[in-house]
């Protein structure tokens, strides 16, 4: 048990560690010393001016706002005697599970390389970087065969693998009964259950105004809506991190939201940034990756025949394409479950200075990806910051709906927690489900590995996502997933196929997302 | 209150049959008595025109008004205009305020446009003062993007040149008319994409002018991304948005068909752009709509063609909208009533202007209000109090 002073002064120092040598401590430094020409900075009282103008410039806040935003991306400290891997993910038979999924991917995309004789990377020749770089803005325009590409693997391949997921250290006798968990996922992690629920996402509570519930328009906004944007855009002027995040968990009004957002995710989008991406840019003029086909094919399956996102299927490519090889992501796994793959240059098998890591943000995607980002375009129009704003997203919550962990944000959780609140409330209907052969799991899953997007109406899903950002947690996808089978229980009832039971449930897009979370955590009878 | 509604159609569309049998009236032929004839536009003619047409009894409805094509032929619509504007500025009226430069503030919503062949020396010479820019050519008896080019050189109009000795005199049958207008290259794009506005308004009465907007109207897409540069000017898929053009682009998607949601673009403009500007857009659209109506006449006949299942749906619902306010509780019509219907009614329409409430109001409202220039206005989402607060002037 770590004593709470060290767990603090350990907090401290990686957070000083992971500033230190950043942007904004050269900026920090650099105004300290222009500080230096200022009449009110006196040599006797040299620290204490400095800090006084550092405070009063705003840039006091920047480094608050920095420090929040390390303290939320960080997981808190284990004992100092940890291993890394630890921090990584805790249970050794999660860890190993996640080192077999792994393998699995890694080999379907050998193989798929092998199949089509394509190399995994390739630099492009002179002509064919000329050509791209003229379609950079219409790169849905082209048509390259995609029809021998198959995407690594969908969500249902994902769930297979966790239904069989079993910690070795517990060994339940008991045939599954009522007493026992009658869902898919059969891992003792502990979950939240309703009261634990209501008390972490309390700012939904019936008494309190939200946006997607009281801005509707029967209610007038002088009840609530006008002042909450008010409140809204004091907290921009602000410019605070943590205020804001606070501020978001009663939603977002439509026009401070793209603010909001960054501000919480800390993205300013500063000249380095913009370079930054420029030079990513240039890596995919140059070199041309098997991954980005399965890119290309993602996009063109899914977002290109979305009625909402359509309209951006050039800046998914322009963003995932980056993303592929941007090296900075390679540092999330140090807190994910997930390893990034290695590949070695030819002839130099198991060298380490010839490793090098593929796809080189380590992320290979799968059915569906494109997705994530969709949604962000309807807010920021601007690719470099759109950029940002999904990079974030990805290494915050994003990445945790795809790999095998123990982390309440993860995938894993999620699907029991969903089933638990199923099991708890509605045990009728999950016991009538399981009858007919369609495990609740087994729709709704698809819904929260995507963060619900593509299902949702996109005003909906903006809603859901604001308070994914306000609680720093991915939980409330679950406890959505089976607000939705609250919501159609009756009609679910009367369905008798695994078919008729995913038909029920086929068309979210009419379904108002806070009304139905705020009903079934706050006004359904425990 | 006795016998059903009788209808005829010259249109074989299941969303407007399914319609009518939905509400129990019963079809009949064109030569029996019918309360409701949904025309085809070939029929309106011949049922308005001089010689061949006929009055109206007081139970009959039709689906247009007789001059519906004086807000649908673009020369018309045009000379319309320009007609209003001068008639307002004779009155005095404060809409047809100009500014330093001779624009008007108001009513300056139609681009430089001129009739061809009559107007073309007067083309000619505002073409000069701009040489290197864009002019698109609309025939004016078209529809659904057909005969639509675009120019940037005057050697590419020669035969609408009135003195022009390699044509023939152009006769001045209206088949041949076109209307040229300066072409708008800096259009709001989103995802690079150029789009258009498909709203549909239903006019009820004339006078008073009372007209309703449906509120799911919807963007339509070009497929390819917009670029003003000359070369792609023969290129139909980047500069027109109309459907029948666009499906037979090779990207044109059939699960979509390259729409989105007026409320989808509400939501992106303020995302991107913020709350007040996207008011603003709005009200001034609707300020367009009344204003061109005011101006002229009637509807024209949208198409009633499906592109896609969602398409069906909307069209399907769009016309049960209207039948419920065109033909209210179902009942025979008789043109005497005149009332305005009750706001259970509107569905998905919502009034968009109402003359009568708009004077009974107070006849000293006087015309400043600008669109745009309220601030507490909440766009497009009436508030079902049955009065046009869609925006504050009247």
């Amino acid at each position: 048990m770590l004593d709470p002073d060290r767990g603090l002064s350990l907090t401290i120092a990686r957070v000083v560690q992971r500033l230190q040598g950043s942007s904004l401590h050269s900026q920090l430094e650099r105004q300290a010393r222009v500080s230096l020409h200022k009449p009110e900075i006196k040599l006797e009282s040299l620290k204490e001016d400095i800090k006084d103008f550092l405070k009063t410039s705003g840039w006091e806040k920047k480094l608050q706002n920095a420090v929040y935003s390390e303290l939320n991306v960080f997981p808190s400290p284990c004992h100092p005697a940890a291993p890394p891997e630890h921090i990584k993910e805790p249970l050794a038979y999660m860890r190993k599970a996640q080192g077999s999924w792994e393998k699995r991917i890694l080999k379907s995309l050998n193989s798929m390389c092998t199949e089509l004789n394509i190399p995994l990377a390739q630099k492009r020749p002179a002509n064919e970087q000329k050509e791209l770089l003229n379609k950079w803005n219409e790169m849905g325009t082209d048509e390259p065969d995609l029809s021998l590409f198959r995407p690594v693997y969908a969500p249902k391949d994902f769930l297979e693998v966790l239904m069989n997921l079993r910690n070795p250290n517990y060994e339940n006798g008991e045939q599954p009964s009522f007493r026992n968990h009658l869902g898919l996922i059969q891992v003792p992690l502990k979950v939240k259950d309703i009261p634990e629920l209501k008390e972490g996402f309390s700012e939904l509570g019936l008494n309190i105004g939200q946006l997607g519930i009281d801005d509707s328009a029967q209610v007038p906004p002088e009840f609530f809506e006008n002042e909450h944007v008010r409140v809204g855009q004091k907290v921009l002027a602000e410019q605070d991190s943590a205020a804001a995040q606070q501020y978001v968990r009663q939603g977002c009004p439509t026009a401070l939201r793209a603010d909001l957002w960054a501000l919480i995710l800390n993205i300013s989008n500063q000249p380095e940034d913009i370079l930054y991406y420029e030079q990513l840019k240039s890596n995919v003029i140059q070199h041309n990756l098997l991954v980005d086909s399965l890119i290309y094919k993602d996009v063109k399956l899914t977002a290109s025949n979305d009625d909402y996102y359509f309209v951006f299927e050039d800046y998914l490519y322009q963003v995932l394409l980056c993303f592929s090889r941007d090296t900075s992501v390679l540092e999330h796994f140090a807190y994910s479950s997930a390893t990034p793959p290695k590949s070695y240059i030819q002839g130099k098998l198991g060298m380490e200075e010839y490793a090098v890591y593929y796809p080189p943000n380590g992320v290979i995607p799968f059915h569906g990806f494109s997705m994530y980002v969709a949604p962000l375009c309807f807010l920021y129009h601007e690719p470099s910051k759109l950029y940002q704003i999904f990079r974030e997203m990805y290494v915050r919550f994003f990445f945790r709906l795809h790999s095998i962990s123990s982390h309440p944000s993860g995938i894993v959780s999620l699907c029991l927690l969903f089933e638990t609140l199923l099991q708890t409330h509605l045990p009728q209907l999950f016991y009538h489900l399981r009858e007919i052969g369609a495990q609740p799991l087994r729709i709704s899953f698809k819904w929260m590995v995507r963060a619900f997007s593509g299902y949702l109406a996109t005003d909906q899903l903006l809603l859901l996502w604001d308070r994914i950002l306000g609680y720093n947690s991915l939980e409330i996808l679950a406890v959505l997933a089976a607000a939705v089978f609250a919501f159609r229980a009756v009609n679910l009832m009367e369905v008798t196929s695994l078919a008729a039971a995913e038909a029920v449930l086929a068309d979210l897009s009419t379904l108002k997302v806070m009304p139905l979370l705020q009903i079934f955590l706050f006004a359904t009878v425990t | 209150m006795a016998g059903k509604v009788k209808w005829v159609t010259d249109i074989e569309k299941s969303v407007l049959i399914n319609n009518f049998e939905k509400r129990g009236w019963i079809q009949v032929a064109e030569n029996e008595d019918w309360n409701f004839y949904w025309m085809s536009v070939q029929t309106i003619r011949n049922v308005f025109s001089v010689e061949t047409g006929y009055r109206l009894s007081d139970d009959q409805i039709v689906n247009h008004f007789p001059n519906h094509y004086e807000l649908t032929r673009k020369d018309l619509m045009v000379k319309n205009i320009k007609r209003y504007r001068k008639e307002l500025e004779k009155e005095g009226s404060p809409l047809a305020e100009k500014d330093e430069n001779g624009k008007y503030i108001y009513l300056d919503f139609v681009p430089v446009t001129f009739m061809l062949p009559a107007d073309y020396n007067l083309f000619v010479e505002e073409f000069r003062k701009n040489p290197s820019s864009t002019w698109i050519m609309k025939p004016c008896g078209k529809a659904q993007g057909k005969g639509i080019f675009l120019i940037n050189k005057l050697s590419q109009i020669k035969k609408w040149s009135r003195d022009s000795k390699t044509s023939s005199f152009v006769s001045q049958s209206s088949k041949e008319a076109y209307v040229i207008s300066l072409y708008i290259n800096n259009p709001l794009l989103i995802g690079g994409k150029k789009f258009d506005l498909r709203l549909y308004v239903l006019v009820s009465t004339y006078r008073p002018l009372r007209c309703y907007m449906y509120k799911l109207g919807f963007c339509r897409f070009c497929t390819v991304k917009y670029t003003p540069s000359t070369s792609e000017l023969d290129n139909m898929f980047v500069h027109l948005t109309n459907v029948a053009i666009q499906k037979h682009g090779d990207d044109y998607n059939h699960i979509h068909g390259g729409k989105w949601t007026v409320s989808n673009l509400r939501l992106y403009l303020e995302s991107t752009r913020g709350k007040e500007v996207t008011n603003k857009l709005f009200d001034e659209i609707h300020w367009i709509i009344v204003q061109s109506l005011k101006a002229v006449a009637v509807n024209a006949s949208p198409s009633l063609t499906s592109s896609t299942a969602n398409d069906r749906i909307l069209k399907y619902n769009l016309i049960n909208d209207t039948l419920n306010i065109a033909v209210p509780n179902g009942e025979i019509p008789d043109c005497k009533w005149n009332k305005s219907p009750p706001k259970e009614v509107l569905g998905n329409y919502e009034v968009l202007y109402d003359e009568e409430m708009a004077q009974s109001d107070g006849t000293d409202r006087d015309l400043r209000g600008r669109p745009g220039q309220s601030t507490g206005v909440k766009g497009s989402r009436a508030r079902d109090s049955g009065k046009p607060v869609l925006t504050t002037w009247k």
